[in-house]
């Protein structure tokens, strides 16, 4: 067989381009649900109109994105059996559960709630359509929950036993695998970076506008309730993060090594933040350190031991038999770098932001061309995140317990792959370009003429019926 | 292991709630370039099932996680064996559902065009592959010891599995367009009840040697009379949909193409059942419901999870169809284009 149609690597590949294609979308949904939940609840209470054309907005854009994660999502449901059969038949009994469980709690509680908010305006009464972004917000932080619980279970497998007979993993404790310690700290720290990705949507949002003169009031208000949240969820984000740097020294030091690339084990360590390694990858040619920082935060003590690259290859050679145990050093090692460096980047202009603003203040032209362009920053942090964290995991699948290779669907060939990834790769590349189409369309439409009212208790139901 | 033979029901009762509702989904999509005269007619189309669409679909999904949860080897050879037309499935989904979304985005008619051909190849597609697939698990399959399906994409279309391609496409097809009679008014409804006359009989006629061929190829199963009672069932319901149809009782109608889906899918499982795919390769390599399950454990869990969570879900899914009962008129639509 042609060496280009090996069924395994063509699998990784699809599978990485497609779950990071669903993470595109996710964050938006999860954060902007959040957001206009708040933005609703703004204007039922207090009946300022601005806070309805806010709603309208973002709910506008929230939705545009949403039909995007949910195509992609369905996708991801079949792909473990389509691709990754002997991995399913493996884990299945494990991880089947909080999937099965994402379903019946989270996605239809989600799938219903979405339908009674888009087309619920004039059929329902005005609380109760405010309770429906709410339960749409809740289910989407669920659904997180619990595919982070499954994921959890794959990083740190925890309340199974190995079924020699059946040769498979087996559930003893669900309770376990719902509070696995990595979920614990995965889930505040994915949804509050979801949550700083649609801050900085509203900021730039606003700012687009802002930086034209148009719908001040509205957007300036836009504007500081983004920036604030942006910040507010950082630190949660940084909080969360560091702890889940602990929980990965404890259950997967190997890690923790590669995204420092710290090859001999060191007390204290330094972490770097630059380096260069040899190309073999087996020792460091050049680095830049800041001295005990590492050791500060993997063990929350100065001169705690942090363990190196090479003593733990050793130590799996020796647990698990011969083999490489080694990521690649370079993507976790950079991947770390620009998770933290861009999420950091984008609290920093949330900063800027809040002190170009204050007091009613308007800021130069290039404040706003920065505010419009940093909106990426943190998607692209999320995402990186997530390239950090399943390619470290490598060789695993689940840690531990299955290598990747051996997770592959044995009957599906390479050009079955091949004809999946191909079709999938251009379906999802035209998509992308639709939506994010759509999604600037409304943003620079801002609120919609025929919504605009003067006078809040003129605020006509049946104007904001939808119809597809 | 008992509770296995109950989940090989509850995931059987998943299917039938995919079916039956996002079937009649399909059936609308497909109804476009039949019913569908202008721009106002589509989006009156459209609308009946705008606010449903996505909570139907959501039960393949429920039902997947419940196979895989219930049945890891049912869900690892099903679906790694059927690897293209379920691919072609996704991506018909995929074009289906943003179809929905974005088709009302743009202004020109090119733009709703281009989304409604979407819509229409969306729903075709698995109604179609659906059929196909289902047809072929209680066919039988080449599945060899390691429970790996050693066919090829050809091996499914035979003419069984294409006959119960057929099957699929035209009920829900017929389903739909009950659906669109129900929920309409005026002359879109009319000609909707017209087209199910047409479509009803052609209908009847596939769905019936459908179920013929099954049975015969069943008749030594010991459980035959649950499957002669379900085959039955479907097709008086079928019938009697049709005899609604004409004596415009449009909720009796609907409500019999979707007994008729339900019934379907019962025959399929009694059909299977105690196989979960069974193997033509060697009876001795069939998945089964022992077989393919998982541990005890774990199914205990999960019906406790389904213990209370289905009624709740029925419970707030049924408000929902209640809160949008109204028929769309075309009268809400040319309201909305008039103020938009
Ligand atoms: C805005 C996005 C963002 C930002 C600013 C950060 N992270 Fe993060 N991080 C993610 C977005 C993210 C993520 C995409 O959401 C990940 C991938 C998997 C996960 O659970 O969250 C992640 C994973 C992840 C992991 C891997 C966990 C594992 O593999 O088990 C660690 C150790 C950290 N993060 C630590 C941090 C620290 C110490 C940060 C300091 C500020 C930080 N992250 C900022
Ligand atoms: C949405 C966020 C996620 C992203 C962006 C992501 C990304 C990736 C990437 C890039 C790989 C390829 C690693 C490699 O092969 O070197 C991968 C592997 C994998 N991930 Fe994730 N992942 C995410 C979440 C999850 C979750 C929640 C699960 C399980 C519930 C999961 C299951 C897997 C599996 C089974 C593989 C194995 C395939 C492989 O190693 O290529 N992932 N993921
Ligand atoms: C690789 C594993 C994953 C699988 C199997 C998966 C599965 C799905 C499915 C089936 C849907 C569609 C639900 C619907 O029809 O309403 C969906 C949407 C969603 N997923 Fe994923 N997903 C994965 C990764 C993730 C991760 C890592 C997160 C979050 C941390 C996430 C969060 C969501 C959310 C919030 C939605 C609903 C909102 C939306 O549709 O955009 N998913 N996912």
């Amino acid at each position: 067989m042609l060496d280009w149609l090996d069924p395994l690597a063509l699998a990784r590949w699809q599978f990485g381009l497609t779950t990071l294609y669903h993470f595109l979308f996710v964050p938006l949904t999860i954060g902007m649900a959040f957001l206009v939940a708040i933005l609703q609840t703004a204007w039922v209470r207090t009946g300022k109109i601005k806070y309805l054309h806010l709603t309208r907005l973002f709910g506008r854009i929230f939705l545009i994105n949403f039909a995007m994660g949910v195509v992609t999502g369905i996708v991801q449901e079949f792909q473990f059996g389509m691709n990754w059969s002997d991995y399913s038949r493996f884990v299945g009994d494990v991880f089947g559960a909080p999937l099965a469980m994402e379903g019946l709690l989270a996605f239809f509680l989600e799938a219903t709630f979405i339908g009674l908010w888009i087309f619920g305006w004039d059929k329902l009464p005005q609380k109760l359509h405010l309770a429906s972004i709410w339960m749409l917000s809740i289910s989407t932080a669920m659904s997180a929950y619990f595919i982070l619980a499954a994921n959890a279970f794959m990083q740190n497998p925890v309340g199974f036993r190995i079924n020699e007979e059946l040769g498979r993993a087996e559930l003893t404790d669900i309770g376990a695998v719902l509070t696995n310690p990595v979920v614990l700290a995965a889930f505040p720290h994915t949804i509050l970076a979801s949550i700083m990705f649609a801050a900085v949507v509203v900021v730039a949002v606003a700012a687009w506008h802002l930086r034209r003169g148009q719908y001040d009031e509205t957007m300036r208000t836009a504007l500081r309730f983004g920036l604030v949240v942006n910040l507010v969820a950082f630190a949660g984000v940084a909080l969360s993060g560091d702890q889940l740097s602990l929980v990965m020294v404890d259950t997967q030091p190997m890690k923790m090594a590669a995204a420092e690339a710290l090859y001999t084990t060191s007390a204290p360590a330094s972490f770097s933040i630059f380096s260069w390694g040899t190309p073999d990858g087996s020792s460091e040619i050049f680095s830049i350190r800041v001295p005990y920082l590492l050791s500060l935060l993997s063990t929350h003590t100065l001169t705690g031991e942090v363990e190196g690259i090479n003593d733990l290859q050793a130590q799996y050679a020796a647990e698990f038999g011969p083999g490489d145990y080694t990521p690649i050093i370079w993507v976790t090692y950079w991947a770390f770098r620009w998770m933290i460096g861009l999420g950091s980047l984008a609290a920093l202009v949330s900063v800027a932001g809040l002190w170009l603003t204050r007091g009613g203040r308007t800021p130069k032209d290039w404040a706003w061309r920065v505010a419009i362009w940093s909106a990426p920053l943190p998607l692209v942090a999320s995402l990186v995140g997530w390239i950090f964290t399943e390619m470290g995991r490598q060789p695993w699948l689940v840690f531990g317990l299955m290598k990747t290779e051996d997770g592959v669907s044995p009957g599906v060939t390479g050009l079955e792959v091949a004809i999946s990834l191909i079709a999938f790769t251009v379906v999802y590349g035209a998509l992308a370009v639709v939506e994010f189409r759509l999604i600037r369309k409304a943003a620079i439409e801002g609120p919609r003429e025929w919504e605009a009212h003067d006078d809040p208790d003129e605020v006509d139901v049946q104007k904001l019926a939808t119809v597809y | 292991m008992d509770l296995a033979y109950l989940w090989f029901f509850i995931v059987g009762f998943f299917f039938i709630g995919y079916f039956v509702l996002d079937g009649f989904d399909f059936g609308v999509g497909m109804s476009l370039p039949f019913l569908g005269r202008d721009n106002t007619d589509r989006r009156q189309l459209i609308n009946t099932i705008g606010p449903v669409w996505d909570l139907n679909e959501t039960w393949l999904i429920v039902a997947g996680a419940a196979m895989f949860a219930a049945f890891p080897e049912w869900y690892a050879t099903l679906f790694s064996g059927f690897y293209l037309p379920l691919l072609l499935i996704l991506i018909a989904l995929i074009l289906r559902g943003v179809s929905f979304e974005y088709r009302h985005q743009g202004r020109s008619p090119e733009w709703a065009a281009a989304f409604d051909r979407m819509i229409v190849i969306g729903s075709a597609v698995p109604a179609f592959l659906w059929g196909v697939a289902f047809a072929n698990i209680i066919q039988g399959t080449p599945i060899d010891a390691d429970f790996e399906f050693t066919g090829t994409l050809l091996t499914l279309l035979n003419p069984y599995g294409i006959l119960g391609g057929l099957t699929t496409l035209l009920l829900f097809f017929t389903h739909g367009v009950q659906f669109v009679a129900l929920k309409t008014d005026g002359e879109l409804r009319e000609r909707a009840r017209a087209l199910a006359v047409r479509s009803g009989l052609v209908t009847i006629a596939v769905a019936a040697s459908f179920l013929v061929w099954t049975v015969l190829q069943h008749l030594d199963i010991a459980h035959l009379p649950v499957l002669l009672a379900a085959a039955g069932g479907a097709a008086a319901a079928l019938i009697g949909s049709w005899l609604a149809n004409r004596a415009g009782r449009d909720g009796w109608a609907f409500g019999l193409t979707a007994l008729t889906t339900a019934l379907a899918v019962v025959a399929i499982l009694a059909a299977l059942f105690p196989n979960v795919m069974p193997s033509t390769t060697d009876p001795a390599f069939s998945l089964t419901i022992e077989n393919a399950s998982s541990s005890d454990y774990t199914l205990q869990v999960m019906s406790w999870v389904a213990l209370v969570m289905v009624p709740l879900v029925l419970l707030y899914q049924g408000w929902t169809y209640w809160v949008f009962r109204k028929r769309v008129t075309r009268q809400t639509i040319e309201l909305a284009e008039a103020v938009h």
